[in-house]
């Protein structure tokens, strides 16, 4: 639910990185924060368990500067990956714009990534949203583990397992090393804002 | 869904916000809707927060409590209170998406607040929404 501040010449725009647990959905924002700390003015939030796993959702905001004259601030967050937080899960997706959804590329995730996409369809649907008409971008992340000898889904394999269907466009990505972590964001920017376009001219 | 306020929509809203409670000592109110956006903000002249988090946080925590409404058989929690030593916040629903949020210290009473908000609650909604 993006919101137009026709006063302030002002869009916040709410993206939610989406995916299975502990498949890297906090680093993908940890890396923004820290990549981007000269323009973040506030502090990261999280909500942690004890063990450190997202409870509540990680929120990271982000002013982008100017596009057609509206200052654009971005709002990143996270859901809690765990299929026990589901609640939770729904209650961020809430007003969401855009959607990035962190697929586990290790082998032993696969079926983690399905039943998460599947339950990303639920809950979008409990909100009327078409998981084919939001703005949304796959991201393969882990990438990295190959070089450890790591057994990983390859990326046709990941495309033909998440993405037939719904045929975002996808990137291989580390959220560790911060490989196509920012790459990823701008794409997810970029789709919202073609899609808000309307409502700014 | 994306949705448009106007000028003219926010000046009155802020005109409201400012001389039924900023203007009575409540430190700083807000507007936000239920994703966590900010509609409205306003503080004293010395009072800096960072209202992003603050929004997100209160839209999440509204959502939270609204979940174990449910679960105990309630529709909602139309309201919340949080009492701090020196600060308080209180938070009330305008309407489906809105949520007003206001921050106060302890010379205010939480019964005046609680006036105050409902008359400010009735103001806003007309604005937000005209019938």
């Amino acid at each position: 639910m993006a919101f137009i501040n026709q006063k302030n010449k002002e869009v916040q725009v709410k993206i939610v990185y989406y995916g299975p647990g502990r498949g890297g959905k906090t680093t993908n924002l940890e890396y923004v924060y820290k990549k981007f700390n000269h323009r973040i003015k506030t502090e990261m939030v999280t909500i942690k368990t004890q063990g450190d796993r997202t409870l509540f959702f990680d929120f990271l905001p982000f002013n982008i500067g100017k596009i057609k004259g509206y200052d654009v601030k971005i709002q990143l967050y996270t859901v809690p990956g765990q299929v026990k937080y589901n609640a939770t899960r729904a209650l961020v997706l809430r007003g969401v714009d855009g959607i990035v959804f962190v697929a586990d590329a290790m082998t032993v995730r696969k079926e983690k990534n399905i039943l998460s996409l599947n339950n990303l369809y639920e809950n979008l649907e409990f909100y009327k949203k078409d998981i084919k008409q939001i703005p949304l971008v796959m991201q393969y992340n882990k990438m990295d583990l190959a070089e450890q000898g790591i057994p990983l889904l390859s990326f046709e394999n990941l495309e033909q397992m998440l993405n037939s269907d719904i045929k975002a466009p996808a990137f291989k990505a580390s959220a560790l090393k911060g490989i196509n972590v920012v790459q990823t964001m701008k794409k997810i920017i970029y789709m919202t804002f073609i899609s808000l376009q309307k409502e700014l001219e | 869904m994306t949705y448009t306020l106007g000028k003219n929509q926010l000046d009155s809203i802020e005109n409201v916000l400012k001389k039924d409670l900023i203007d009575l000592g409540v430190q700083c109110v807000f507007l936000i809707d239920m994703a966590g956006n900010i509609i409205a903000d306003l503080h004293q002249a010395e009072i800096i927060h960072d209202i992003y988090s603050l929004a997100a946080l209160a839209a999440g925590n509204f959502g939270a409590v609204n979940a174990m409404a449910k679960i105990i058989g309630e529709n909602e929690f139309s309201l919340l209170f949080h009492k701090g030593k020196n600060e308080n916040i209180h938070f009330s629903k305008v309407s489906q998406d809105f949520l007003l949020i206001t921050i106060f210290g302890n010379h205010i009473s939480l019964g005046f607040l609680r006036l105050k908000v409902n008359e400010v609650i009735e103001k806003v909604k007309n604005t937000i929404e005209p019938s």
